[in-house]
């Protein structure tokens, strides 16, 4: 592999762990914000159209990464294919809905707010707020700060799936990278007159693509 | 040749017939809520709930009239099916019994756009739409909207025929300033929450986009399996919204859109008529 290659693949692979972090950390705050026993962000994978949850903060932390569930079933389905934020409460009264949930995320909350993580004209996933304190009422100002919540969320969902696009053309061998991390090698072995002839080449390769 | 206003278009007026086409118009000096709604229920009014199907026999819900689903077929053409999966996620059925607790006597129609997986709702939703206008219900519920640019110019035509056509679409719209449609249009009744108990009430926004709000928090939703359960959202309010359109409508049945967001205006709680 070339130092080319190694340094974008690891500057990708670094991002990707740095957005990671974000989006656990943006989970962490909104979980303390509320109050609430747990928070996670669901992306949506448009491949298997499924959620998978993607951060987590508080009960089932260390279980639900990467777990995967249909993208139209569910509250954060609804909230997904309607792009409306939604608050239910009282879900524990439900046996059907609560027996569904505690199968996929080991308990069984009382009430969840769900909000959409739109980013440009994309839904990327979804933003859930799960059992904060019984208040009098929900109030909107607690929808609002929750959307702020979500456009954070969005922008470093958007982030990191960015930059595994990044990394997953890195690792397709023979792709473009590979051919140009190819180059960059030979350049670094060549004697000092090819290599400038070759960066002169590689200009000019650039100004004709550049032209129509 | 005298022609009905609603029959034909008319491109032009000649002149001196304007008595030709004089609109009877029993509005009173003061329009009040007892006027535009009082002891209405919504008798003889079609509502369509665009959404994730109805929840048949839900007893918040009662009657629907006819049930349709748009789905994705083979060589991914958009068909039109008749229902018979009901509600595959419970939105759809908890906007039906908002409308059905506010308008009793009202006609229910579901149309499900939702519900069959994320991919290609766009041009479900679009599908959908398109029938619905092409129906002629008096109110159009859309608990939902899209973000993708690509289909705004054509939710935007649909929404204008709707208008024309004297459909009233009564959308969603986000308590965040994001670009999502059809709610953005000026053609349809765009609703937000407000926080008040009383399904009755609603307030003109006299800083639009959102151009109504109306109960949205804290509401008591129909669930599937036959119950009910507490939830918040906009989503709620735009029935509500729907429920008191098809009211007003049921008393007035001569009233466009045009005319009826004026009443609706007129009425508001924030407003002379509505206190």
């Amino acid at each position: 592999m070339s130092d080319l290659r190694a340094a974008v693949a690891a500057g990708a692979l670094g991002s990707e762990e740095n957005y990671r972090e974000l989006l656990q950390s943006i989970v962490e705050v909104a979980r303390s914000i509320f109050g609430a026993r747990a928070s996670s962000v669901f992306l949506h994978d448009e491949e298997s159209d499924e959620l998978v949850f993607e951060a987590v903060a508080g009960e089932g932390a260390d279980e639900l990464i990467g777990q995967r569930f249909p993208s139209s079933t569910g509250i954060a389905g609804w909230v997904l294919v309607t792009r409306q934020p939604l608050v239910v409460e009282e879900l524990d009264k439900d046996p059907r809905f609560s027996r569904e949930t505690a199968e996929s995320t080991g308990f069984v909350p009382k009430g969840l707010m769900a909000v959409p993580l739109l980013h440009e004209d994309e839904a990327l996933g979804v933003l859930e707020v799960l059992d904060r304190p019984q208040k009098a009422a929900f109030s909107l100002a607690e929808m609002e700060l929750l959307g702020l919540f979500a456009n954070e969320a969005a922008i470093a969902l958007d982030l990191l799936q960015k930059a595994r696009a990044a990394r997953a053309v890195l690792e397709l061998e023979g792709g473009e990278a590979d051919a140009l991390a190819r180059f960059a090698a030979r350049l670094d072995e060549a004697e000092p007159e090819k290599r400038e002839a070759a960066l002169q080449l590689l200009d000019a390769l650039g100004k004709l693509l550049r032209e129509r | 040749m005298a022609q009905e206003p609603a029959d034909l278009p008319a491109w032009s007026l000649p002149a001196g017939a304007g008595d030709r086409i004089a609109i009877g118009n029993d509005w009173p000096e003061r329009v009040t809520r007892d006027w535009a709604l009082g002891d209405a229920t919504g008798k003889g009014i079609r509502v369509c709930i665009l959404d994730s199907g109805i929840e048949a026999g839900h007893p918040r819900v009662g009657a629907v009239e006819n049930a349709v689903a748009f789905q994705r077929g083979e060589d991914d053409q958009i068909e039109l099916v008749q229902d018979t999966e009901g509600d595959l996620c419970g939105h759809g059925t908890a906007c039906a019994g908002i409308v059905r607790q506010l308008a009793p006597d009202c006609t229910l129609y579901s149309a499900r756009v939702l519900g069959a997986g994320f991919k290609g709702s766009g041009p479900v939703l679009l599908e959908g739409l398109r029938w619905a206008v092409e129906q002629g219900f008096d109110v159009i519920n859309m608990s939902l909207s899209t973000t993708k640019r690509q289909f705004a110019e054509l939710l935007h035509e649909l929404a204008d025929k709707a208008y024309f056509n004297r459909t009233v679409l009564v959308a969603s719209a986000h308590n965040m300033p994001v670009e999502s449609y059809p709610w953005r249009f000026s053609s349809v009744i765009s609703v937000g929450s407000h926080e008040e108990p009383d399904p009755l009430t609603f307030f003109a926004n006299p800083s639009p986009p959102v151009e109504f709000f109306a109960r949205g928090v804290g509401v008591e939703i129909a669930w599937l399996g036959g119950g009910t359960i507490l939830s918040t959202g906009n989503s709620f309010a735009t029935p509500h919204m729907s429920g008191i359109c098809a009211l007003v409508l049921s008393k007035h049945p001569e009233l466009t859109p045009f005319q009826l967001k004026s009443v609706l205006y007129l009425t508001a709680n924030n407003v002379r008529g509505g206190r």
